[in-house]
């Protein structure tokens, strides 16, 4: 038997034995910690433990589990909420009470629980990797499809169960594959979370993930499939903006990954989502949602799991034809897993301390984000989006800098925006997307034909301000010129009309595409008649007189979603408006 | 039988190594007693099969090699609790100081705690009336929150700690028991004296629970003083069912207590020197903040900060800022000008108040009043910027505006003194007046109903003459 020869933290070393390979999952101690082997060589085996280690001796009895770290993939992870290395916290509070213990063993989903299932094979059918041999209910808005896994070679069907009801356990087809084995197919499998899981094909990116929120869906959006990066110090937003994300975009299944961050966080989530309902599925958002949860004050090894525990059940949905986005609050966390543990191993350690493989772990982790082609043959994506918090609120330290390598999307959080509760306070200036190419064609098939140059023209509108406020700041607005003064008055209708978004406000938490798009129409036309009106020699301080700037900035509120048809009355009053205003000057 | 190891092999800095040990626990505690009859407590940082490796509390000095006896106890640090401890004074790690003898325990428990299961937490919503009208007003602190005091050396954040215990409620007063526990590591003799001193000024001390380490008490001891404080308040708050507001202070000793200890074991640096655990370290004490489903009471947290330099970047307020709910900043110019307390508005934030105010918690307006107050104070910085350069007379109508609101709002609101205690309903009336100093058209964050309802210029007028 092997046995912990010594213990540092959640670092622990088993003397001159060849049992573990590299990645085993074991169990150290009689409490039968959950652990990982990180390092194996002739005199030492290094093991890194997912739980507390507190009260461990050496001579302590070590076993083996002969796999990887896996997670178990089947119905019931849906609206479940889980720690790093999926345990079911709802389970672990049942055995351990409010506070968590260790060396709880618990299954990571319900095996009691049964399943109403539709066995979609008969017997005699040849059955490859990745194709659905039974669906049954997960959630009222999910349908779960069980895929033979891709480990397995496949093979023809030999026995169905009827249709009924099943747990997870039972076996309900039986396959022959070409080598004469016999498989059990039951309603779950196991995936190793470090490697990803494999797809027939990968995908060109086209379609966006629709947000609801204005800066990302017209300014800078995120496509389906893709990855993005929202870093930002402190109190900026980055919770309250991944939230809003998971709570409006337009993917089928949300993996909320709260990587070492507070646990009031998690309580809101779970408490705010039961209670919110999808608009497009009519259930609440839970519905939908699976949340993984390895708040700060947990092991900091399963903090290090939690990123690819969340990444491996996205993309067996992901598998089964479902479009999912990833929220993961934040990567910043789970980098500092990685130099902590690090640190532990004595690593030679790269810049401000974190190991030198950082960049690699991230891009293996952006890049598992993909718009693909199942080995089912049905499409599906996996989006990340990954909150960055950057130290000291400096955007050149390590982790944002290697992100911004591998991600396209970059919305960076400011500060000052965050102080003037600009919110979301997405920097329009230092942003970037590179969807926005590849997502022209959908814009102007799906939203407006001109769709793409209004939103040009906004952003030209921004770019120049931006130029502007360098003398503003220096000589105020005075000095301007009245066509540089108009410009600047546009800017600041586009930033508190139509860039800033109320959160907490019924209509404006979630705007459709077509409304985002009626407003900035507006907002153009303003500028282009005033324009107009400017060189018919109508002075600025008419134009403002005018209210239309006041009026523009409340339109949000003022015309409620579900009625485009106001902007047509707004556009004809402003017209009318401005035709009197040039006609006056003129006399 | 209890098995006592004669001399040590190895002393370095606050670490001692014993061989040729066995069954010895990771995090066990240990007697060390020498040769001329003190004793001292030790736990084990790190132990491999014939090996442990200790770090003793009161320090290593004066022991030798071969002048002690060292005795392990088979469990890790408990701290013995009971309702007697409020009104009584401890050490940094737990023992009496006060001359009242031993508190005759309930129970023990491990000073460490454990983590709370993200389920059995439930959404702190209530909120904690100070009196101080920038906090009530625009960082509201809730019961169960972790709102942390960030400082710099020299400004008042200890008169302001003082204020907040004894101007403290709750919103509703149902009798439930409030109490506080306090927390100081490595404070001046004389900043204790000034706790204790306004504490029993108030007549509060017989619901405070202190635990003391001074700025010469030994390092080590300075890294359990938290621990067992946040210990004390769990049991009060979980087992009693007590509300207990928990006041830390100086957050930045106890970072650099722990770098200390992790330097002399050797480990490897991460930024400024400070070992790479410190934001997990850090947040097992922050998270210790809550409130449990199934329970009555509640853990909220006060720590207080120095920033070195007043640098908000700073590995210590950085990485507290990222763990804990919110921050109240103050800020230097402010408190030389005169201003108390020195609340420096626009950095400071409560990121649980939007769902423990307005109706039912506060009052129906007060987001918007905040939200607008915030605005408004963002442009006061602006203009001012902008006055220094161009100078005053220059600026623009509504630019000018916004200065005199600027210098309304940090005399009125702002600058209330230390005795003057506010009603949340007085704190948002003067809010709204002060806002409406300011052309109509500027409150953008207000919708027409409540600019119906409180824009009173004319009051203001009168108000501010």
């Amino acid at each position: 038997m092997d046995v912990i020869y010594s213990i540092n933290g959640p670092v622990v070393k088993v003397r001159d034995t060849t049992t573990f390979s590299m990645l085993e999952m074991v169990y150290v101690g009689k409490k039968r910690l959950i652990s990982e082997v990180i390092g194996v060589d002739s005199d030492f085996t290094t093991i890194q433990v997912y739980e507390g280690t507190t009260g461990l001796m050496p001579g302590e009895p070590v076993v083996g589990s002969g796999a990887a770290m896996s997670a178990v993939l089947g119905p019931g992870i849906i609206s479940g909420i889980f720690d790093g290395i999926e345990r079911p916290l709802k389970r672990l509070e049942e055995i351990t009470g409010a506070f968590i213990g260790d060396g709880a063993d618990v299954s990571s989903l319900d095996e009691q629980k049964k399943y109403d299932c539709r066995i979609t094979v008969s017997v005699g059918d040849t059955l490859s990797p990745g194709q659905i041999y039974c669906t049954c209910p997960e959630t009222p808005a999910i349908e779960h499809r069980c895929m033979l896994s891709p480990l397995s070679e496949g093979g023809e069907v030999v026995w169905t169960a009827d249709g009924g009801s099943y747990t997870i356990n039972d076996t309900v087809v039986k396959i022959k594959t070409p080598s004469g084995r016999e498989e059990e197919l039951t309603l779950c499998q196991r995936w190793p979370i470090r490697t990803p899981r494999p797809s027939a094909q990968r995908l060109p990116i086209s379609r966006p993930l629709i947000t609801g929120q204005r800066i990302v869906d017209s300014v800078l959006p995120v496509a389906k499939g893709g990855a993005a990066a929202i870093p930002g110090g402190f109190g900026t937003g980055k919770t309250m903006t991944q939230h809003q994300l998971a709570k409006w975009c337009d993917a089928d299944i949300i993996v909320y990954i709260g990587c070492g961050e507070r646990g009031n966080e998690m309580t809101q989530v779970l408490e705010e989502f039961s209670e919110l309902t999808d608009p497009r599925t009519g259930r609440p958002l839970t519905d939908r949602t699976v949340l993984i949860a390895n708040t700060s004050n947990m092991p900091v090894a399963a903090r290090e799991a939690s990123i690819y525990t969340g990444i491996t059940l996205a993309e067996y949905y992901r598998d089964m034809g479902y479009h999912i986005a990833i929220m993961a609050d934040s990567t910043s966390r789970w980098a500092e897993a990685l130099r902590e543990i690090s640190g532990r191993l004595e690593e030679m350690p790269a810049e401000e301390g974190f190991p030198a493989y950082l960049p690699s772990r991230i891009s293996e982790f952006y890049e598992r984000a993909g718009y693909v082609r199942t080995l089912g043959g049905s499409e599906g994506s996996v989006t990340i989006i990954g909150a960055v918090s950057p130290q000291g609120s400096d955007f050149s330290e390590p982790v944002t800098q290697n992100t911004k390598r591998f991600v396209r999307c970059f919305w960076a959080l400011d500060k000052s925006l965050a102080y003037a509760r600009h919110y979301p306070a997405i920097n329009w200036i230092t942003s970037y997307s590179e969807y926005t190419e590849d997502l022209e064609d959908y814009y102007s098939e799906n939203v407006a034909e001109d769709f793409i140059a209004v939103r040009q023209e906004i952003c030209n509108i921004l770019a120049q301000e931006n130029t502007l406020m360098e003398i503003v700041k220096l000589m105020g607005t005075d000095v301007l010129p009245d066509d540089q003064k108009l410009l600047i008055e546009t800017a600041r209708v586009i930033r508190t009309g139509f860039l800033q978004q109320n959160a907490y406000h019924k209509d404006d938490t979630y705007v459709p595409l077509e409304k985002q798009y009626l407003m900035m129409q507006a907002i153009c036309r303003f500028y282009e008649l005033s324009g107009k009106a400017l060189g018919a020699g109508v002075s600025i301080n008419d134009i403002l007189g005018t209210g239309w700037a006041e009026k523009l900035i409340k339109i949000k509120y003022d015309i409620p979603n579900d009625r485009p048809e106001m902007f047509g009355e707004y556009k004809e009053k402003m017209e009318s408006d401005f035709a009197q205003l040039v006609g006056r000057c003129v006399k | 039988m209890i098995l006592k190891y004669i001399g040590l092999s190895e002393i370095n800095g606050p670490l001692v190594a014993l061989e040729g040990v066995s069954g010895i626990g990771y995090d066990e505690m240990a007697e060390i007693r020498l040769d001329d009859g003190s004793s001292r407590l030790a736990r084990v940082v790190e132990v491999s099969e014939d090996k442990a490796v200790l770090q003793v509390f009161e320090g290593t000095k004066g022991l030798s090699l071969v002048n002690t006896a060292t005795r392990f106890e088979g469990k890790p640090m408990e701290l013995p609790l009971s309702t007697e401890m409020l009104g009584r004074i401890f050490s940094g790690a737990g023992k009496p100081i006060d001359g009242l003898g031993d508190v005759y325990p309930e129970k023990y428990a491990d000073i460490n705690g454990r983590p709370l299961n993200p389920v059995s937490r439930s959404y702190p919503r209530n909120y904690i009336n100070t009196g101080i009208s920038s906090i009530d007003a625009l960082t509201t602190l809730i019961r169960g929150q972790k709102l942390p005091i960030f400082s710099g050396s020299g400004l008042s954040h200890n008169k302001l700690a003082v204020q907040i215990v004894r101007q403290a409620r709750l919103a509703e007063d149902q009798g439930q028991d409030f109490a506080i526990v306090f927390g100081a590591m490595g404070v001046k003799n004389d900043v204790a004296d000034y706790f204790r001193r306004c504490f029993e000024e108030t007549g509060s001390l017989e619901r405070v629970v202190m635990f003391l380490n001074m700025s010469n008490d030994p390092i080590i001891e300075r890294i359990l003083t938290p621990r067992c404080a946040l210990t004390c308040a769990e049991y009060l708050a979980y087992e009693k069912n007590m509300h207990i507001l928990v006041i830390l202070t100086d957050m930045t000793s106890y970072a650099e207590a722990l770098r200390e200890f992790s330097s002399s074991k050797g480990e490897i640096p991460g930024r400024k020197g400070y070992p790479g655990y410190l934001y997990s370290d850090l947040a097992s004490l922050y998270e210790r903040a809550g409130v449990v489903k199934g329970s009555e009471g509640s853990v909220t947290q006060i720590p207080i900060l120095t920033m070195p330099n007043d640098d908000i970047t700073h590995p210590v307020p950085d990485l507290t800022g990222y763990i804990t709910e919110g921050q109240i900043v103050l800020d230097r110019n402010l408190e030389n000008t005169g201003v108390y307390p020195a609340v420096s508005v626009l950095p400071s934030l409560s990121r649980l108040m939007k769902d423990g105010i307005g109706e039912g918690y506060t009052r129906e307006d007060h987001q918007m009043c905040a939200n607008q107050l915030f605005a408004a104070y963002a442009k006061v910085s602006d203009a001012r910027a902008l006055a220094s350069v161009i100078g005053e007379e220059e600026l623009s109508d509504s630019d000018r505006a916004y200065l005199k609101f600027g210098s309304l709002f940090e005399e009125h609101f702002l600058d209330q003194g230390f005795d003057t205690d506010r009603t949340i309903g007085e704190t948002l009336d003067l809010g709204w007046k002060l806002l409406s100093t300011l052309p109509k058209n500027e409150l953008d964050r207000v919708d027409d109903e409540h600019l119906e309802k409180f824009y009173t210029p004319e009051l203001a007028a009168e108000a501010f003459r």
